[in-house]
């Protein structure tokens, strides 16, 4: 056993401790910190198999912005007699979702062929590439996603506001 | 990677925290002394010629004090939030360059790392607020995760812009591609932009709602006592001087000066950038919380995307330097004037309303 091993199983197992973490606790505000822990594992493997570009973004994105809004959105709406509310009807639902899931993923994951360097000089697609990808090639598909995330934002906004000011 | 190689990172690391511990040292008591003489006091005195082992004294206090922890808090966040501020505060140091050759890692997304490291620390408050299982923690933790949040924007955007005009995110490619002209004189308008939102970022006057004292006595660090609020003192004073260095690196052209290269130019750049930084401390008052997120949301963010339009345009059109920088210039004063007609308006009209 390498030492690349090693790291990868140290990092596979942060990351599902943390996963189990967020499943397992009774306590929200620490389900949101083991999903951090989670996360920031994955950026780890990122590290590991030379995608820097990808960790960073994983840990700037993840790691910064959705866990504090995570955070923020748990700790100003929950009351104490709300706290007990672990469960609801949804739940055979979620375990079909997880499962497509993660049929989908692997489905995806074992038949693409990637590009490889063996030689470990780099990664295979420099973020370079990716930028010329996500802004010349898929430009539209690009703007069509940041148009329903304004959406969605303003919708928020609208429906925040409605019931402030009646 | 040999054993060798990571015994050398090792003892780069453990010269460049104990080179930061110093400097953290030096920069509380220079703060304290000049902060003084801004305000027509003298500083601390008595400890030392001049009081200049003030800050030794204050951290021996600190050490020595009891380690206090509030009944009714979460022991293992409690205990684990100084950690998640301090680290990234001095990860983000492993990444700056202080010559071509003398850097502990010299990254090929360096820009990227620093940005993405130093939004780790806002986990840190809303840890430490969450488990002190106090009010004024919580109240503090969420204003500086609101502000951190807010301000990362315009500072990431205009830290890009200097990126795109670069073409590149490694900082000593960026120092050296200054060498004739560093980006201030390019760029002002994100030179302004970076500073505003370093100064909120490392939560300093007038930026320092989150830990208002005479609002909410301190923020997420009420709960806070000896080296572990020491820890949380520490790793604020490392912030600040991360964003001079990386202000002195992005736009003042770093280690690059007349006579030669060499690190003592960036010391004096970023020296001076911490100067900047008490000299806007000491006359001005706090912001309130709705006026520092309307800057944030209506003034830096357009702007700052602004600035990036300016340069993704000089790049695509093939601007030479020159124009890019008049431009910019232009549009500074423009923003600048436009401030300053505002604020006589809003001052004739409170004076119309008083005099009626």
């Amino acid at each position: 056993m390498n030492l690349g091993t090693l790291v990868f199983l140290a990092l596979t197992g942060v990351t599902l401790a943390g996963g189990i973490g967020v499943v397992a606790t009774r306590n929200v505000v620490y389900g949101a910190f083991f999903l951090l822990v989670a996360l920031v594992g994955v950026a780890g493997i990122f590290i590991l198999l030379l995608a820097e570009f990808l960790a960073l973004v994983q840990v700037l994105i993840y790691g910064g912005a959705v866990t504090i809004v995570l955070l923020f959105a748990v700790m100003l709406t929950q009351t104490p007699e709300q706290r007990r509310v672990q469960d609801n009807p949804q739940r055979p639902l979620a375990v079909v979702a997880a499962l497509v899931s993660l049929f989908l993923f692997s489905l995806a994951a074992l038949t693409t062929p990637w590009k490889v360097h063996d030689d470990g000089a780099g990664p295979a697609v420099s973020f370079q590439e990716l930028g010329i990808a996500l802004f010349r090639d898929w430009g539209l598909p690009f703007e069509i996603a940041s148009l329903v995330l304004l959406v969605a934002l303003v919708g928020a906004v609208v429906i925040a506001r409605a019931r402030e000011e009646p | 990677m040999s054993l060798l190689d990571i015994i050398l990172v090792g003892i780069g690391a453990f010269i460049l925290f104990n080179f930061i511990m110093g400097s953290v040292l030096v920069l509380i008591l220079a703060e304290r002394k000049v902060l003084g003489r801004l305000q027509q006091r003298l500083g601390p005195m008595r400890t030392g010629p001049w009081g200049s082992l003030q800050t030794v004294a204050d951290a021996v206090k600190l050490l020595v004090k009891e380690d206090l922890r509030p009944q009714g808090s979460d022991v293992f966040i409690f205990y684990l939030a100084p950690l998640m501020l301090f680290v990234p505060g001095f990860l983000i140091w492993a990444a700056l360059p202080f010559t071509r050759d003398l850097v502990l890692s010299n990254l090929g997304l360096g820009l990227l790392y620093i940005v993405a490291v130093s939004t780790l620390s806002i986990v840190g408050m809303v840890m430490a607020g969450w488990a002190s299982n106090n009010k004024y923690s919580l109240l503090g933790s969420a204003r500086s995760a609101a502000q951190l949040v807010s301000y990362e924007i315009p500072l990431v955007v205009t830290v890009l812009a200097v990126g795109l005009l670069a073409q590149s995110l490694n900082l000593v490619e960026i120092v050296e591609r200054q060498v004739p002209v560093p980006y201030i004189l390019i760029q002002p308008l994100g030179f302004l932009l970076f500073l505003i939102a370093a100064l909120a970022e490392t939560g300093r006057i007038p930026f320092d709602i989150p830990q208002a004292e005479s609002e909410i006595v301190g923020g997420p660090f009420v709960e806070y006592s000896g080296i572990r609020w020491g820890i949380f003192f520490l790793a604020e004073y490392a912030a600040a001087g991360a964003m001079a260095f990386l202000g002195a690196l992005l736009f003042l052209g770093g280690w690059s000066g007349p006579f030669s290269d060499s690190p003592l130019w960036l010391f004096l750049k970023a020296t001076a950038l911490v100067l900047l930084f008490f000299l806007i401390r000491a006359p001005l008052p706090r912001l309130r919380v709705d006026q520092l997120m309307a800057f944030a949301w209506k003034v830096a963010i357009p702007l700052s995307f602004l600035n990036l339009l300016l340069i993704a345009s000089a790049l695509f059109y093939g601007w030479p330097q020159w124009l890019l920088g008049a431009v910019n210039w232009l549009v500074l004063v423009a923003v600048v004037a436009a401030f300053s007609w505002r604020r006589e308006r809003r001052l004739a009209r409170l004076r119309g309303r008083y005099a009626a």
